[in-house]
């Protein structure tokens, strides 16, 4: 009779991983060009077997010099730089900007009504856009490759409907210093009013599919937990600052534009992980719809642009028919809108957070200094602190979630 | 002579077999990227034209996709990233910004990709229409059969130096 | 209800708050850059500021702008409380040293966390040198760049390629 060998899985006591298979820490490469990034970031891990021991998060690889581009345009030209800010919505960009040098004029109280709901409307949906590609890029990076498509889906319904605001697809430059450059197409409210339908529709086959998938909840709950302290110390804002608890929503505690008017809720979230942050972005959408249709029922007519001629250029008839207005409008387009002196923070909810412009004004019709304050920079800064501990693979949801925006994080 | 006649027509076989089954390796920077995005998802849906796949590595692509603005930091990477890929392979340049810096003429965005690497098709538009890009990857896919792209003209110059330092016939393949 | 920031700064370090002033509804105040950590850590720290929040640190390079005295480089931090909501801006006025060394000022990442970063691209665009910074390197450029591009003297088209090849 044979001798029989037991083969089986030795106990931990037998078998000290840390003894038998000791490991040295290692040096490797994320990126500069990773597929799970939505960007180009370079992310230098020390890593011990799976485990990360330190990791340098190297950005700047799409520095576009926006500040010093703006700073050899005139005020309206750089309106089509900030599309290319946050790229993933543009509008709110616009927005913002507009809001910052029109502070700086002094004519934020006479905006007609009518643009600033255009402004609160294409805003929003840029905000659905943004938030449907942050949760589509993320769930394909941890391969659910289906919810992309339904989320690039329903964002394509928002753009077509963009692009006959604007007539662009994604870079719309749109809103200009004292109002929008265009009226809403006729039959606009008809159409946003089926898009939102459709696309709470692709909510829902969304959460059916992802929010009790057991992988996805895996990866992503109780990883890259953040404090409310922490986020505050870290200057986050936006979704991954409320999905640690605090309620801080510039639309909300600073409102500006028309926010004022509608009714909705700043969603928080309780532990500050991924699924939070994921959580707090789907939640956004669902109340961005909401204000959207509250929007457009309460959108009333009337101009959309300002009327002072130092601001806005005169319509066409004037300009090919008079002096006065062909004179005003080489003006308008050769010098720029002439600012006064002074300077100006101005900051509204972009779609990853606090967005803010720092513009300087010699009185010239360019800005001295256009700061961008990037809500994702500070963001993404603590990712290097949030690295030690995790796995290689949790990096990747975690820095989904952080919707990191090349354009706007190295500006 | 004949040996010549049938390597052609098997040449011509062979790129026919490559222009429809495109392995990209997207590069993606920049605002391009989004139109990118539209152009995999279902309404473009890249796969009609055969280009659907996107690996992760450039070690196994033959068509490097530009997307979105090279700046000066990136230029190396980009180059190593051509580097790796196996002949014969085709750049497309994705947006203005690939091509040619677009409106960011500045200290750090370079002017166009082309600076570092050899491009096959340049696609226009800030960023590009997806439509405008599938006219880009027809444009691609009739240069890959005719032996037009940069890869393949050179492959044909470094075979006819062969061929003329012989004196000899060589079968002519891709 | 903004304006107590002001005063409470004045009350607190009297000499070393050099100019107060409000416009558009931005508080701002300029400070001896000296005691910039002191002043950054009272309005943190103080019961009744609470100013946790560093929303931005940026840098303004005024050379050509004439109304400005006492140094080229405003270094900017703009600070947010989230107990009330007030927010203020506080500069401080850096000046290149003798033979255009660059101008030095202190970090203030011991008070805030989030000013890592934001004072590596101060450096980075702008060439000020934070004192006790923990890692002060380029952050947007690479490290062969020369120079810093967001000064005003530094020509907006030079550019410092790593790589160029010909394909013809």
């Amino acid at each position: 009779m044979s001798q029989q060998i037991v083969l089986g899985v030795p106990t931990a006591e037998e078998f000290d991983t840390e003894e038998d298979l000791p490991t040295e820490p290692m040096k490797i490469n994320m990126g500069p060009s990773h597929p799970a990034m939505h960007g180009t970031v370079r992310i230098v891990l020390t890593i011990e077997g799976e485990t990360v021991k330190e990791g340098d998060v190297q950005i700047g690889f799409l520095h576009r010099c926006f500040e010093k581009e703006s700073e050899y345009a005139t005020y309206t030209q750089v309106f089509p730089y900030t599309d290319r800010l946050n790229y993933v919505s543009p509008m709110l960009n616009n927005v913002g900007y507009a809001i910052a040098v029109e502070k700086l004029l002094g004519i934020t109280s006479r905006i007609p009504e009518r643009a600033q709901y255009v402004r609160v409307i294409v805003g929003e949906m840029s905000r659905i856009t943004d938030h449907l590609t942050c949760l589509g890029a993320g769930s394909m990076e941890l391969g659910a490759l289906s919810i992309f498509f339904y989320a690039i889906k329903a964002r394509e319904w928002i753009w077509e409907l963009l692009e006959e605001v604007s007539g662009a697809r994604l870079t719309h430059s749109y809103v200009r210093v004292g109002g929008v450059v265009a009226d809403l197409p006729e039959d606009f409210a008809p159409k946003l009013r089926t898009v939102i339908g459709k696309v709470r529709e692709s909510m829902r086959e969304l959460d059916q599919l992802l929010l009790t998938n057991r992988i996805f909840r895996d990866r992503m709950d109780g990883v890259a937990v953040v404090s409310a302290e922490d986020a505050v110390a870290w200057g986050w804002t936006g979704p991954t600052l409320r999905s640690t608890g605090v309620d801080y929503d510039v639309r909300k505690d600073h409102p500006y534009l028309v926010y004022d008017r509608f009714d909705f809720e700043v969603p928080v979230g309780s532990r500050g992980d991924n699924f939070d942050r994921f959580a707090v972005r789907r939640e956004e959408i669902l109340q961005s719809l909401s204000i959207l249709e509250q929007a457009i029922d309460q959108i009333p007519p009337g101009p959309i642009l300002i009327d002072d001629p130092r601001v806005v250029l005169p319509p066409k008839s004037e300009v090919y028919n008079t002096i006065e207005g062909m004179i005003n409008h080489f003006k308008l387009i050769v010098d720029g809108i002439k600012v006064p002196p002074g300077e100006v923070y101005s900051y509204t909810e972009g779609g990853n957070g606090e967005l803010g412009f720092y513009i300087v004004s010699d009185g010239t019709g360019r800005p001295f200094r256009c700061r961008v304050r990037p809500p994702c920079f500070a963001i993404v800064s603590a990712l290097p602190a949030l690295l030690p501990g995790m796995y290689i693979a949790d990096i990747v949801p975690t820095f989904g979630m952080m919707n990191m925006i090349g354009g706007e994080c190295d500006r | 002579m004949a040996l010549e006649f049938y390597s052609t027509k098997l040449a011509d076989a062979l790129n026919w077999a490559r222009k429809y089954s495109l392995f990209q390796y997207p590069f993606v920077t920049a605002c391009c990227g989004m139109e990118f995005m539209a152009l995999a998802a279902p309404k473009y849906d890249v796969a009609r034209f055969g280009a659907e796949f996107p690996r992760f590595s450039p070690r196994q692509a033959d068509l490097l996709i530009v997307v979105g603005t090279i700046t000066e930091k990136q230029g190396p990477i980009l180059q190593r990233i051509w580097e790796q890929m196996c002949e014969p392979k085709w750049v497309m340049a994705f947006g203005v910004c690939a091509s040619t810096g677009g409106f960011y003429q500045n200290y750090s965005a370079m002017p166009g990709c082309d600076q570092v690497i050899p491009v096959d098709v340049y696609i226009p538009g800030c960023p590009p229409r997806p439509e405008q890009v599938l006219d880009g990857l027809m444009l691609l896919q009739e240069k890959i059969q005719d032996r037009t792209g940069w890869a393949q003209r050179r492959q044909l110059r470094e075979h006819e130096a062969v061929v003329k330092a012989k004196k000899g016939h060589l079968p002519v393949v891709g | 209800m903004s304006a107590r920031i002001l005063d409470r700064l004045r009350e607190q370090f009297g000499e070393a708050v050099r100019a107060t002033f409000s416009n558009h509804g931005d508080e701002c105040a300029i400070v001896d850059p000296a005691r910039i950590v002191e002043v950054c850590a009272f309005l943190r720290d103080d019961p009744e500021l609470k100013m946790a929040m560093l929303v931005d640190l940026c840098v303004v390079d005024t050379l050509g702008l004439d109304r400005r005295e006492g140094g080229r480089f405003e270094v900017v931090y703009h600070l947010r409380s989230m107990a009330s909501g007030r927010r203020v801006r506080i500069k401080a006025l850096v000046d290149e040293g003798p033979s255009g060394a660059n101008p030095e000022i202190d970090s203030v990442v011991p008070v805030w966390r989030g000013a890592n970063w934001f004072e590596r691209e101060a450096w980075d665009m702008y060439g000020i040198k934070f004192r006790n910074h923990p890692d002060l390197r380029r952050i947007l450029m690479y490290e062969e760049f020369v120079g810093h591009p967001l000064r005003k003297d530094y020509p907006k088209e030079k550019r410092q390629p790593l790589v160029r090849r010909d394909f013809s």
